[in-house]
């Protein structure tokens, strides 16, 4: 019955890179008030680009899921590359998200945004 | 004794499939179905006597004022109330900001007091924080037991001699408690405070009589009762609405006007400035004929029924947590709760695909929440249109979701 495709169910389950850096370079948080999912995105960032990503957060299996893959994704990437980063990207990468939950989903994009522009 | 079977065929909701599945509705505390004669009885209004009310000379404008009044006689004399003191808003939302701003103007001082509970809808709340915060007065909340019951004793010494108003929701929306409104606001008129009540999850589910609840004002919604949206109802003591100055200013609610000054109408129609939500309250009426029509102790038993029969195997259910009064008894027709380690967002999406629609998010109670120890919970909410069959089916689905995400 699962509209949750297996990557989603597996990046919740089995979390990479949660938990904080000890001296990140930029860092983003996003909450959603309508149901108290919060992401936190840390950035450490050399040559202008990320060398270590983690998240931190609470919520729902999709949005904790789609942080946690989002950390794989930005892994080696130049900062300027990951400004023009597109949702749809996210939303393949998880094996497409449900109509309804796109929010959720987006959530930890719109953490890495303000991560970019040094909003934490 | 309801058959719902009898009830959904008056629904046209339920004609239609939902996806590849019938509709189950389990979410009427957010808002409930409609039936084909309140549907029609607003579009027969915008066909046939749709004119401004309270204004025209001529015949069409006669005709829809009466339907407006018409339907207000039928509401107030639902709840057991004078139609002189039934007003209509846009929502309970409205008439509640609509008490507390008036409240501020007439009651409330500084250091005085203003007590809510920590069951409050934040309709039941918000309003009470910024009027207290105006006026420099202090705001507390009775709190809750174990059980989700309010806290009497908590009450009784927070309730003293400076507390102005006392505001409570009677049926929590997301606790399911019946509050014991009729002893909470003889201790609060004892203490000389106004008791104002939000009815919007209990008028819709059982018999309610403002005389016997004791209150000094009470609001509810159209939209949870099998009405439109768009149309709430304020009703308080004539004396209270006389006393409060009007909340929104304009058309239809003077007496005289001059540049400088004006004088107000009388109650009711000082407090409904601008065009009212008429065609909504022709609606309002006709849900309340279909309502009774049923019986508002049958509506009652039903939901009583339901959620009884859905709390008894949640409870029998290791990985569910519920939150309020287990025994059904003392509740509303509702349910909230949580799957143990999963997000009741998660828990909503998974059941939508199989046609099950519940609530899923911190239900417009956030303190609640957080006293409760949870962001957010899932609800399961009954009505009239509502099988046993389909708490079972609920019940199956919830077991699936488990599964699927443990």
């Amino acid at each position: 019955m699962s509209p949750y495709e297996e990557v989603i169910l597996d990046h919740w389950r089995n979390p990479r890179n949660k938990g904080r850096l000890s001296a990140p370079d930029l860092v983003g948080v996003e909450v959603n008030p309508l149901c108290g999912d919060a992401v936190r995105l840390e950035l450490k960032v050399a040559d202008g680009k990320v060398a270590e990503a983690r998240f931190d957060g609470e919520g729902c299996a999709i949005s904790q899921a789609a942080a946690s893959l989002l950390t794989e994704l930005v892994q080696g990437r130049s900062l300027a590359e990951l400004k023009g980063l597109k949702e749809e990207e996210i939303l393949s990468a998880l094996g497409g998200v449900i109509e309804t939950r796109r929010n959720c989903a987006l959530l930890p994009l719109r953490a890495l945004r303000r991560a970019l522009a040094g909003k934490a | 004794m309801i058959e719902p079977l009898q009830v959904r065929r008056d629904f046209p909701i339920f004609h239609r499939p939902y996806g590849d599945r019938p509709l189950v509705y389990l979410d009427s505390a957010a808002t409930s179905q409609k039936p084909l004669s309140v549907i029609e009885a607003e579009a027969r209004f915008y066909r046939e006597e749709n004119a401004n009310v309270r204004r025209g000379v001529y015949r069409l404008a006669h005709k829809a004022t009466e339907r407006y009044e018409d339907a207000r006689r039928k509401i107030a004399e639902f709840i057991g109330a004078s139609p002189a003191e039934v007003v209509f808003t846009r929502s309970t939302t409205e008439a509640l900001n609509l008490l507390a701003f008036g409240l501020g103007e007439t009651r409330i001082r500084r250091g005085d007091r203003v007590l809510v509970t920590n069951m409050e809808h934040h309709a039941n709340l918000l309003p009470w924080q910024a009027v207290t915060q105006r006026k420099g007065a202090e705001l507390l909340a009775v709190d809750i037991t174990a059980d989700g019951h309010l806290d009497l004793e908590d009450f009784q010494k927070k309730l003293g001699p400076g507390t102005k108003v006392v505001a409570l929701v009677h049926v929590s929306n997301v606790l399911g408690t019946i509050n014991p409104v009729a002893e909470m606001a003889r201790a609060a008129h004892e203490a000389g405070a106004v008791v104002v009540v939000d009815a919007a999850q209990s008028v819709p589910h059982m018999p309610v009589s403002v005389a016997a609840l004791g209150a000094d004002a009470l609001a509810f919604s159209g939209h949870k009762m099998l009405g439109p949206t768009g149309i709430g109802v304020l009703w308080a003591k004539r004396g209270l609405l006389e006393e409060l100055p009007p909340f929104l200013l304009g058309g239809e609610m003077i007496r005289e006007v001059w540049l400088e000054r004006a004088v107000w109408a009388d109650p009711p129609a000082k407090f409904e400035a601008g065009t009212p939500p008429i065609a909504q309250a022709v609606g309002l009426a006709a849900a309340v004929e279909y309502l009774l029509g049923l019986g508002m102790q049958a509506v009652w038993a039903h939901g009583q029924r339901l959620v009884g029969k859905a709390l008894e195997a949640l409870l029998h259910r290791d990985f569910v947590e519920i939150y309020g009064p287990t025994d059904p008894q003392k509740r509303g027709a509702l349910v909230a709760f949580n799957l143990k380690g999963i997000h009741p967002h998660d828990v909503a999406t998974l059941l939508d695909q199989e046609g099950i629609c519940i609530r899923a998010g911190h239900h417009c109670a956030q303190p609640l929440h957080r006293r409760l120890g949870c962001s957010a919970s899932c609800r399961a909410s009954f009505y009239v249109y509502n099988t046993e069959e389909e708490v079972e089916l609920f019940l199956a689905a919830l077991d699936r979701v488990w599964e699927a995400l443990r």
